[in-house]
């Protein structure tokens, strides 16, 4: 089974699989408290006892990775899975009712995407409290058009298919055509799916945070731990360069798994047409 | 010409609906919230008397389409109302933002545009082979990172540790282009950065489309040179793809400049959209948010009618 598993994609695995692992088990790995000082000196050098130095305030740096990590993995995966849930049943939904309530959705659809996603969450933001919670719903719900998209055409392709028309001649529901007899075959474009909108979800989050609007001090995700440590730049301190490079690394790893998945799936369905 | 006339003309109403829309859904975005907006502003410890005084200054005690409609008109007459946070008139404090911005995007676009076609070429020319695996290499690492590591990868490197570049973006009035582009040299090179990739991925993918037809496999048969076949054959016939290409991604050049200006402190619009999201100065917010979209659309909207008007069979209808 791994044989067949291309070198790319195993290192892509395997990196996304230990920062899981690491966020999952931040607090038993992270060798000082989150917020915990540990040096009165600011921006100390990387040593024995601090790995990757200190940050701004003399917090331990490896552990703030880990705990940021801990933060961004969580509200990127709460997002997507927001996103998806949302996104794909009333892409389902559209797809199975069709005319106007079809029409209504997708143009709704079509208005919110003509506007740049971080520019309408940053109009939403400006009245919201900006708590995780409500991260979560924005970032959700904005990025669940582009999932509605895909469900909806999958869904429009699907619906068509003779065992749905004999589903509906059955006498069957809308919730069981749509959950019993769309979802499953439309599964595999919109998992191999996911992993794009994962990556998209953590730069979000990341930019956010970044511009000052994302997840609050003392909690921190890496794109705050970019935004604490940015003045040691100037000076020639590259502490704000570590989360920086593992959103990077988890972003890529990630994309090679989603391309493989991709690959596996088409391929499956390559005579299909 | 008529058909493709009617096109246009049709194009361009659906963006003007649409900007009314997106002017609907800017102005309900900052209503999202159930509660007292005055009261999410000041917090929790405000006296009563603050938040009555925010309320009138906001307008909140009239309805909210009676609202939407008294800004709507301002902001179609230019005016687009006084900062909550210094009482200043919005107008006159973005006019100078939004020329800075545009001369950031347009070095940026004059840099990058040229620079993807050659590479997508390039790409193209040499596909399969190492050249185009190296590019298409770098352009999935450089769309799996975010417009901000790129800014302080560049700033550390080039900035601090080579020298060659200020690390801080400011430019002010009475500086001669020299300066202000040497000031800029950064946030120009991210930005470039951020949607060569895109860019060039695309072009790569709109040449290769047209060379699989058959006249060019008949400028093959006639032992023509392979860049000489792209050049004369294939580019003429994506030009209306690559056009479109390049339209979405100075929308999305637009986009990124929000995050850039922040990392380098540009005096532009998008610190300016930033600063006053956290001071939660709503007017200000909507006025930033409508022009983002209305630029965004905009491009989005050239782009359509260019590929209308490029595309022979919609000029020449039989």
């Amino acid at each position: 089974m791994i044989r067949n598993i291309p070198l790319a994609a195993l290192i892509g695995l395997f990196f996304t699989a230990l920062y899981f692992i690491v966020a999952i088990f931040a607090q038993w790995i992270a060798p000082y408290g989150m917020a915990e000082i540990v040096s009165n000196v600011p921006w100390e050098s990387p040593s024995a006892e601090h790995w990757l130095g200190t940050d701004n305030i003399g917090r331990d740096l490896l552990t703030r990775m880990i705990y940021g990590g801990q933060v961004t993995i969580f509200i990127a995966t709460a997002a997507t899975i927001l996103s998806f849930v949302t996104g794909s049943v009333l892409g389902f939904f559209a797809a199975v009712m069709g005319g106007w309530v079809d029409q209504a959705m997708s143009r709704f659809v079509d208005l919110v995407m003509s506007i740049p996603s971080l520019i309408l969450a940053l109009v939403i933001l400006s009245v919201t409290p900006v708590t995780v919670g409500v991260l979560v719903v924005i970032m959700g719900l904005l990025d669940s058009t582009r999932v509605y998209r895909l469900a909806r055409a999958v869904a429009v392709d699907v619906n068509v298919m003779e065992y749905v028309e004999a589903a509906k001649l059955r006498g069957e529901g809308q919730g069981w055509i749509i959950f019993r007899e769309i979802l499953p075959n439309a599964l595999s474009p919109l998992v191999a799916e996911m992993g794009m909108r994962f990556i998209f979800m953590v730069l979000f989050i990341s930019t956010l945070s970044f511009l000052g609007l994302g997840v609050q001090p003392p909690l921190a995700d890496w794109g705050g731990i970019v935004k604490e440590n940015k003045d040691g730049i100037v000076y020639g301190i590259g502490a704000a360069l570590y989360p920086a490079v593992a959103i990077a690394t988890l972003a890529i790893s990630v994309n090679l798994v989603a391309d493989w998945v991709l690959n596996r799936t088409t391929s499956l369905k390559g005579g299909r047409g | 010409m008529g058909l493709a006339a009617k096109l246009v003309a049709q194009r361009v109403a659906l963006g003007l609906l649409l900007l009314f829309l997106v002017s609907i859904l800017i102005f309900a975005g900052t209503l999202i919230l159930p509660g007292d907006v005055a009261q999410s502003i000041l917090g929790q410890s405000a006296t009563p008397e603050a938040l009555a005084n925010m309320r009138r200054d906001l307008g909140l005690n009239e309805p909210a389409v009676t609202r939407y409609f008294s800004w709507l008109g301002g902001v179609l007459h230019g005016d687009l109302g006084t900062a909550l946070t210094n009482g200043r008139d919005i107008a006159e404090s973005l006019g100078k933002r939004l020329s800075n911005t545009l001369f950031l995007a347009f070095w940026a676009a004059l840099l990058a545009v040229p620079l993807a076609i050659f590479l997508g070429l390039l790409a193209v020319r040499y596909r399969d082979r190492w050249p185009d695996k190296l590019i298409s290499g770098v352009t999935l690492a450089s769309i799996s990172i975010p417009e901000f590591l790129i800014g302080y990868v560049l700033m550390y490197f080039i900035g601090v540790k080579l020298g060659w570049a200020p690390t801080v973006a400011s430019v002010y009035d009475g500086m001669s282009l020299g300066a202000k582009l040497h000031a800029i040299a950064l946030p120009v090179a991210v930005l470039t950065l951020v949607v060569l990739a895109h860019m060039m991925r695309m072009t790569r993918a709109a040449i290769l489309n047209v060379m699989q037809s058959a006249y060019v496999e008949t400028a093959e048969l006639k032992g023509l040179r392979m860049f000489k076949i792209i050049w004369r054959h294939a580019l003429p016939n994506a030009i209306a793809p690559i056009v479109n290409v390049v339209m979405l991604n100075l929308a999305y050049l637009v986009v990124g400049v929000v995050v850039v200006e922040v990392v380098f402190t540009y005096p532009g619009m998008g610190q300016y959209l930033v600063d006053h999201v956290s001071k939660r100065d709503i007017p200000v917010v909507q006025a930033c948010g409508m022009i983002f979209a209305a630029v965004y659309i905009g491009l989005n909207m050239i782009a359509d009618i260019v590929s209308i008007l490029t595309n022979p069979r919609l000029r020449h209808p039989k």
